[in-house]
């Protein structure tokens, strides 16, 4: 952001230097640096700091220098006038003129005002509330009032029993005070937490040393002569000793400004969608606006709220903002504690409870409808992000709600030292495989650089940037380092950053507007980049590929490298090549040109791969057509080891000569491989047949898994091995070998037509919900048919062997020479 | 000053596409982009070696295929929070024809 010009004309001014209102500069110099000439006005004396983290700092475990998200070199480097201050806080506005004066004088006009003033602490107007010693927790100057007061003071009551109060109490605490916590209910965090997991909260809060005045009135703050607090009293007739009095009920949007200038304020100042005013000039944003009747006090939803609003105030004028859905979690070292959603019971919802008071865990989720409404977790909260995820996406939950409190069950995960919980790990345990970055390298990135979101981890640390099956646990991380201000809240994630749309919006889009090329796709949704990138060009080349089957020119150069080249790419950039072999059956003519070609290209490694076939590694580039050319002459073709494709159809050996075989599995797995072969698919797809119950060729860990019994077969579907085992889902039993063909074929077909790119069957089935799957294919035969007849179209257009139309039809042969050979 | 070399015409080239020339001291990538704008870089990622020739070119950048560094095609600079810096080479068109710098 260096490179920002000097002399820009449009001027927008930014009342409040807050964590809303410098995210929103932030996204604005990202997308449009030169638009405008910023000025920023605070009135706290500093640059801009992560105000959720100030309890941290409270309990001695951060400081303010750990806190701070942008330094005055920052505001420096990037061009950015900021006037920091009391003095400097606005005191009028020229909507007219469209001028600003601050309490100094200090006056300059605008063409683009941004309102992030925040909230105000709300104090209780109880008698004595303006005495000394009675204060807000909100701010750097409260935090220092408090750690003043903890060295020479000695009782503190915090009133207030939310997540602020207790975090205050619990810091206060730490600094050697006797705290009591006066709230005005009988349940702790009440918006957060229900009446059983609030008992156990404070049982918990109790044996730290916190005392508790619960379903309390406060009558009365005393002071002495001096005008310094000494003691509170209660309707009740009881009075205890005070010499710091920390209100923590609540905050108000801090709206005099606005309204005293004529804007349009309810509760906050109102906003549109854009986060636009009633004055088309001024937009606001962050606790100061109300949205929709909503006002806010957690961190997610500012975040994005401040990406909307840089949308427009760049005028690209193409982002919403919609609520969005927020999880809390208490940053009290050692209490596990995740809430989120609406976790109240009525008539229409269902509460599913696990309680264990011996072992303080308790479990809660509400269910209506199917989906998850809301959780509380109380002692184990490993699977919040679960639920949380699951409630975002409006899964249905209705197959696995007799284990859906015993959790995500990690237990086939590998790659995490058999840890379940992400918190339990050592700091040098490697969380993502692909890039070697383990948990301590994460937590600290989110840490020293202040990172929110999963975008500024995967950016800083590589972390789930490349596979992405570890993103779930850099989530948990984020949330853990963050605690209640959880981001990612985003309900419908965009496919990549060159536009704001999902995968769905894309589909949708591709099919009903007719879309058939990239450009097109593009041009539609105004994607940042017209060529998009490595993530969204693959993505919608398929996504175009499987509408219009037969009509759509696939494009190469949208391709991975991989499926360009029909092998796979290895770390020295030499290839792997896997011919194809039928349900794992060969010849000895096969094994011999194998053989062959091996020694012919000095193969140097060949090796046995999991899916039953050889792997010949190490070819080099220019030798790929050859060998292909090699075993196309002794009838071989590609085997797809590379592609987001039909992989292999695994079989055991079945009737033919097991003495346990009902069935003959290679055959069916032969068919099924005939039929399935060369079509592309939104991830990989591993079929296998086994011909009994045994299930020798581990059926029920493949995307479809075909198992042979006595009187039939039973067919499964959305298994996987790696990162995250998944064991299948039972979809139906069926008596036919033509029905095994058919229900497969419709399978196939419902997943191409609805996976997500790099989405494989597993987290498919666990999107849409295996209920929805059952309706579509097992209880609908028209569907199913229809399914079936479609797949069978579009492998019209692909059982066409990549391997011989490179070494002898000449298709992409450039792709295997060099331009040109210098010396 | 430097010599130019003919190394091919720009149609040799896929649009967004890249071909490699061979030289003594290793391959150089040669990259067309969508405006039919080439650019040349040595074919190693500064990550792990990864042939930049064969990445997905998008604008001006390429994202190797090893683990998705994405490479600026007009100075060779990692981009994002990634560093490390790929060498480039002089290279221009004149017409359709492709020249690339020799002992640039």
């Amino acid at each position: 952001m260096i490179g920002r010009s000097d002399n820009i004309e449009r001027k927008l001014v930014v009342i409040g230097n807050g964590m809303a209102g410098m995210r929103t500069v932030e996204e604005l110099l990202k997308v449009a640096p030169d638009k405008y000439d910023i000025t920023v006005f605070g009135s706290e004396p500093y640059g801009n700091y992560n105000r959720i983290m100030l309890s941290p700092v409270l309990t001695g475990e951060k400081t303010i220098d750990e806190i701070m998200i942008n330094d005055r070199a920052w505001y420096e480097t990037n061009k950015i006038t900021l006037h920091a201050g009391k003095e400097k806080e606005i005191t009028q506005i020229d909507r007219l003129k469209k001028t600003v004066t601050a309490q100094d004088g200090t006056t300059l006009s605008y063409d683009r005002l941004l309102f992030a003033t925040g909230s105000n602490p709300f104090i209780i107007p109880l008698p004595g509330h303006q005495l000394e010693g009675v204060i807000a927790f909100r701010d750097i100057a409260d935090v220092d009032a408090m750690l003043a007061a903890a060295k020479t003071q000695k009782h503190a009551v915090v009133i207030g029993g939310g997540l602020l109060g207790l975090e205050a109490a619990n810091g206060l605490l730490k600094q050697g005070m006797e705290v009591t916590v006066i709230h005005n209910v009988d349940v702790l965090m009440n918006r957060q937490l229900d009446q059983p997991s609030a008992k156990m909260l404070e049982a918990s809060l109790k044996e730290r040393g916190l005392n508790f005045k619960l379903a309390a009135a406060t009558k009365e703050i005393h002071g002495d002569e001096q005008g310094k607090v000494t003691a509170i009293s209660f309707e009740d007739g009881d009075k205890i000793p005070a010499d710091l009095v920390v209100m923590a009920v609540g905050i108000r949007p801090n709206i005099a400004l606005a309204e005293k200038i004529g804007l349009h304020c309810n509760r906050g100042i109102f906003v549109n969608d854009t986060m636009q005013t009633y004055d088309p000039c001024i937009y606001a944003v962050g606790e100061c606006i109300e949205h929709r009747g909503d006002t806010f006090g957690l961190v997610a939803p500012l975040f994005e709220q401040a990406k909307v609003c840089a949308n427009h105030l760049a005028e690209y004028g193409i982002a919403n903002y919609q609520s969005s859905v927020v999880a809390t979690k208490l940053k009290v070292t050692g209490i596990d504690l995740f809430s989120a959603g609406d976790f109240g019971s009525d008539e229409n919802s269902e509460d599913i409870i696990f309680r264990d008071q011996y072992r303080g865990v308790y479990k809660k989720v509400v269910i209506e409808d199917n989906k998850i409404k809301g959780t509380v977790l109380y002692g184990d909260t490993m699977d919040g992000s679960w639920y949380f995820q699951m409630m975002k996406d409006g899964t249905d939950v209705s197959e696995m709600r007799d284990r859906l409190l015993f959790g995500q069950a990690h237990l086939g995960d590998s790659g995490t030292q058999g840890a379940s919980g992400v918190a339990n790990l050592p700091d040098n345990a490697e969380i993502c495989g692909c890039n070697g970055v383990c948990k301590g390298d994460i937590t600290k990135a989110i840490a020293a650089e202040n990172l929110f979101t999963l975008d500024d981890v995967r950016d800083a640390t590589k972390a789930s940037a490349s596979c992405g099956s570890c993103t779930g646990l850099v989530e948990q991380l984020i949330a853990d380092a963050l605690g209640s201000d959880f981001t990612d809240t985003e309900t419908r994630k965009s496919i990549c950053r060159c536009t704001d749309h999902s995968h769905d919006d894309i589909r949708t889009a591709i099919a009903e507007k007719d879309l058939k090329s990239f450009p097109a796709v593009s041009e539609h949704f105004d994607f940042s980049s017209p060529d998009g990138c490595h993530v969204c060009r693959p993505a919608i080349n398929y996504y175009l590929l499987a509408q219009w089957p037969g009509e759509y020119q696939d494009d190469s150069r949208s391709r991975f490298i991989n499926e360009r080249s029909h092998a796979n790419i290895q770390k020295d950039n030499t290839y792997s090549v896997v011919p194809r072999m039928w349900g794992g059956l060969t010849t000895p003519a096969e094994l011999r040109a194998i053989a062959d070609a091996a020694e012919k290209y000095n193969v140097p490694t060949v090796k046995v791969t999991g899916g039953q076939r050889i792997d010949l590694l190490g070819v080099k580039k220019e030798d790929l057509p050859k060998i292909w050319k090699d075993l196309n002459d002794a009838g071989m073709v590609s085997g797809h080891a590379y592609g987001k494709s039909l992989r292999t159809v695994k079989t055991c050996v079945g009737s033919t000569h097991c003495r346990f075989g009902t069935q003959d599995s290679m055959s069916m797995g032969i068919d099924i491989e005939k039929m399935t072969w060369g079509s592309w698919t939104p991830a990989k797809v591993k079929i296998a047949v086994s011909g009994c119950p045994r299930n020798c060729a581990e059926a029920t860990i493949k995307d479809i898994g075909v198992v042979a019994v006595d009187s039939g077969w039973e067919i499964y579907v959305g298994g996987n091995g790696g990162m995250k085992v998944r064991v299948c889902d039972f979809l139906t039993k069926v008596t036919s070998d033509e029905d095994v063909i058919e229900y497969t074929g419709a399978l196939m077909q419902m997943y191409r037509e609805q996976g997500h790119h790099n989405e494989r069957t597993a987290p498919w089935i666990e999107r849409v919900g295996l209920h929805f799957i059952k309706e579509e294919i097992v209880e609908n035969e028209t569907q199913r048919k229809a399914f079936h007849a479609r797949f069978l179209e579009s492998q019209k257009y692909s059982q066409d062997d990549p391997w011989a139309e490179r070494a002898s039809k000449g298709v992409d042969v450039v792709d295997f020479i060099p331009l040109k050979v210098i010396g | 000053m430097s010599d130019w070399i003919e190394i091919g015409k720009l149609n040799d080239i896929p649009p967004l596409g890249s071909r490699i020339v061979q030289t003594q001291d290793g391959d150089i990538a040669i990259f067309r982009t969508a405006t039919d704008e080439v650019f040349a870089l040595r074919d190693q990622c500064p990550h792990k070696q990864g042939a930049l020739s064969q990445g997905i070119v998008h604008g001006k950048r390429v994202t190797c295929p090893l683990h998705n560094w994405v490479i600026s095609l007009e100075d060779g600079e990692a981009q994002g929070r990634d560093t490390g810096c790929t060498k480039t080479f002089q290279i221009k068109l004149d017409g359709e024809t492709i020249l690339l710098a020799q002992n640039a």
